[in-house]
C-alpha cells in the first residue's frame, strides 16, 4: 500500500472513531482511551517483534512518559494534553536513544531480560524518590486542549479525541514505516539477521531504531494514560505492566497495527467485566483466553485479515 | 590484469586444527575460479575470511589494493563482495519476491522511512533479475515451500543484486540431485554472463569444475598445493592423490 493510501485510510478511521466516540457512554469512551493508551504501547512491541526481539520492559517508557508529563503540568505549568503527550513521548526517547545500540547487541530472552531489568530499576527509583511521590505516585490536574479548558462532562471525550488522533497519527505513521524499505529489512532480520548483514545492511542498526521509535510510542501512551487517570505511580513501570504489554503484541501478532489495538481493547473489555464479575480470578480467565488464542490463532488476532490480504498481493 | 583480490600469508586455526596455513593467492578481474579441496581443507574457512565472517589469525586480505582483513562482513559487502551460502540463508517466511526486494533495499544503502518496499518499479526490478535465474514463476511463493536447488539460486540471485566486484558461492550445486547440477549452473553462468564480476566458487564435482572455471585452486590441510587452468591442476600428482582421489596413497611397507 502507497504511504498517501495509509494515511488515507487512517483518517477515515480516526473520523470513524471520532464520530463513534459522540455516542458512546462515558464508561466505554474511558475504556476505550485506556486500550488506545495500553496499544500504541503493544504497538511499539509489535514493531520489535518485527525485527525479531521482545521487550519485557516497556514499562520503563512507559513509565518515563508518564512522569515526564506529569512533572511538566505540575511543575513546568504546561497544561495542553498535546504539549503533554509530545512531552511524555520526547522524555521516553532521550532515556532510551542512549541505550538503544547497546540492548541492540543482544537478542531473544537476554534482550527481553535486559529491557526488563532496566523497567525495575527505574522502578525501585521511583518508589524510593519521595520527589516522585514514592509508592503513592501523585495527581495531576485536568489538562486543556490547544489552550481551552474542558468542561468535567466532556473530558471522558476531550480525552479520547486527543488519543484517537495522536494515537491514529502514530499508527498510520507506524503502518508506513512497517510497508516501507526498513519495514521490509526489519522483517527479514527476524527471519535471517545473517543474510541481512551479508546484504550490506546494519542489523543492530535496524533494531536500535526500533527500540527508539517503540519508546517512543511507549512514551506516548504512558502521558496519555496519566491524562487519563489523572494519577501515576511508580506501577507504571512495574514488571506486570509491561507483561500485559507484551499480553496484547502476541495476542496481536506482528502483521496488523489495527489487531493491536483490538487485542488492547478485548483485554480492556475482558479485565473490566472480569474484575466486575469474578474480582479474584480474572487473570485466570485472561490466562485462558491467550492459551485458546495460541492454539487457535497461532499468528495473533492480526492473522485473521493480514494473511488474507497477503495472499491477494502476491497473486495480483 | 587487474587484481581483485589479493591474499598473503593468511594463517587460520581452530584449537589444534589449522584451516588456513599461510595462504598465498591474487586473483584477477573477471576470472571464473574454483576452490576444490576435500572437507576440511580449508575452502570455505577462506571463504569465510574474505567475507569477513572469521578474521584471520594472521596474513592481510586486499580487495583491489584496499585492506580489509579486520573489516566485519557489512562493510566488506559495502565495499563489493557478495557470497552465497552452503546452507542458503533466506527469510524463510517471506515470499521468493521480498527476498529479492529485501536484497535490493540493502544494496541502495539507505533504508527509507517511508518508501515502499513493494513499490511497482522495485517489483520490476527484483522480477527482472529473478527472471534471469528463471525464479520469476516462483516470485510469490514462501520459501519455506522452495525445493533445495530454487533456494540456492535464489540465494545466489540475492548475492547478485548489489552488483559486487566478488561474487563467492560456497558449493552452489551441494545438496541438488546429479540431473539438476548442470542446468543449475548453466543458469547461473547464465545470470551471470555480461555482469562485471569476479567468481569463485566452492565446489566438489570435478566435471561441473572443469566446464565452468577457468582456473582452478586446490586446498589440502589449509595450504594451496595447485593454482593452474583445470586440466592442470586435476592432472597434478598432489591433487590426485590427497583431492579427487585418483591416485592412491604410495603403499607402506613393514
Amino acid at each position: 500500500m502507497t504511504p498517501g493510501r495509509t494515511i488515507l485510510y487512517g483518517a477515515a478511521l480516526m473520523a470513524a472513531l471520532l464520530v463513534a466516540g459522540l455516542v458512546m457512554p462515558r464508561w466505554l469512551q474511558f475504556l476505550c482511551t485506556m486500550a488506545i493508551s495500553h496499544g500504541v504501547v503493544s504497538l511499539g512491541i509489535v514493531l520489535l517483534m518485527r525485527s525479531g526481539v521482545v521487550s519485557f520492559g516497556q514499562g520503563f517508557v512507559f513509565g518515563a512518559g508518564g512522569y515526564a508529563a506529569a512533572l511538566a503540568a505540575n511543575h513546568l505549568g504546561i497544561s495542553d494534553a498535546f504539549v503533554l503527550v509530545a512531552f511524555g513521548g520526547g522524555a521516553a526517547v532521550l532515556l532510551a536513544a542512549p541505550i538503544a545500540p547497546l540492548l541492540a547487541r543482544y537478542r531473544s530472552i537476554f534482550f527481553a531480560m535486559l529491557t526488563l531489568a532496566i523497567s525495575m530499576v527505574l522502578y525501585g527509583v521511583l518508589v524510593k524518590s519521595s520527589a516522585m511521590g514514592g509508592s503513592d505516585g501523585f495527581n495531576v490536574s485536568r489538562p486543556t486542549l490547544l489552550g481551552a479548558e474542558v468542561p468535567a462532562e466532556s473530558a471522558n471525550f476531550a480525552l479520547y479525541a486527543v488519543a484517537v488522533i495522536v494515537v491514529g497519527i502514530l499508527a498510520t505513521a507506524a503502518r508506513i514505516y512497517s510497508d516501507s524499505v526498513r519495514g521490509l529489512v526489519s522483517l527479514a532480520i527476524r527471519e535471517n539477521e545473517l543474510r541481512v548483514e551479508y546484504l550490506g545492511a546494519s542489523v543492530t542498526g535496524a533494531i536500535a531504531v526500533n527500540f527508539v521509535f517503540a519508546a517512543f510510542l511507549g512514551g506516548v501512551g504512558g502521558a496519555l494514560t496519566l491524562l487519563a487517570l489523572g494519577h501515576i505511580e511508580p506501577g507504571f513501570s512495574y514488571w506486570t505492566t509491561s507483561g500485559e504489554f507484551v499480553f496484547i503484541a502476541i495476542l496481536a501478532g506482528h502483521h496488523s497495527m489495527l489487531a493491536v489495538f483490538a487485542a488492547s481493547l478485548a483485554v480492556e473489555l475482558v479485565r473490566s467485566f472480569s474484575n466486575l464479575y469474578f474480582p479474584h480470578t480474572w487473570q485466570l480467565g485472561m490466562g485462558i483466553f491467550l492459551l485458546l488464542m495460541i492454539r487457535f490463532l497461532p499468528r495473533g488476532l492480526g492473522s485473521l485479515w493480514a494473511d488474507r490480504r497477503g495472499t491477494a498481493v502476491q497473486s495480483s | 590484469m587487474t587484481e581483485v583480490l589479493s591474499a598473503r600469508g593468511l594463517a587460520k586455526s581452530f584449537g589444534a586444527v589449522t584451516a588456513a596455513d599461510g595462504v598465498d593467492i591474487d586473483i584477477a578481474a573477471g576470472e571464473r575460479v574454483s576452490l576444490i579441496g576435500s572437507n576440511g581443507a580449508g575452502k570455505t574457512t577462506f571463504v569465510n575470511m574474505v567475507t569477513g565472517y572469521l578474521k584471520p589469525d594472521a596474513g592481510r586480505i586486499t580487495l583491489q589494493g584496499r585492506d580489509i582483513t579486520r573489516l566485519g562482513p557489512r562493510r566488506i559487502t559495502r565495499l563489493g563482495v557478495a557470497r552465497s551460502f552452503q546452507v542458503p540463508q533466506l527469510a524463510h517466511d517471506l515470499t521468493v519476491l521480498d527476498n529479492m526486494l529485501v536484497a535490493a533495499a540493502c544494496s541502495d544503502g539507505r533504508l527509507s522511512f517511508w518508501k515502499p518496499a513493494r513499490s511497482p518499479a522495485r517489483r520490476e526490478q527484483a522480477l527482472a533479475l529473478l527472471e534471469r535465474f528463471t525464479l520469476a514463476g516462483d516470485a510469490g511463493r514462501r520459501v519455506a515451500e522452495l525445493p533445495g536447488g530454487v533456494r540456492k539460486l535464489l540465494d545466489i540471485a540475492m548475492a547478485l543484486t548489489g552488483r559486487p566486484k566478488l561474487l563467492l558461492l560456497d558449493e552452489p550445486t551441494s545438496g541438488v540431485s546429479a540431473q539438476e547440477k548442470y542446468p543449475m549452473m548453466d543458469t547461473i553462468a547464465g545470470a551471470l554472463a555480461g555482469e562485471d564480476v569476479t567468481v569463485l566458487f566452492v565446489e566438489h564435482d570435478m566435471d561441473i569444475v572443469t566446464r565452468y572455471a577457468d582456473r582452478v585452486v586446490a586446498f589440502y590441510s589449509g595450504r594451496i598445493i595447485a593454482d593452474d587452468a583445470p586440466q592442470a591442476v586435476l592432472a597434478d600428482e598432489q591433487v590426485r592423490r590427497y583431492v579427487t582421489g585418483t591416485l592412491q596413497p604410495a603403499s607402506r611397507t613393514c
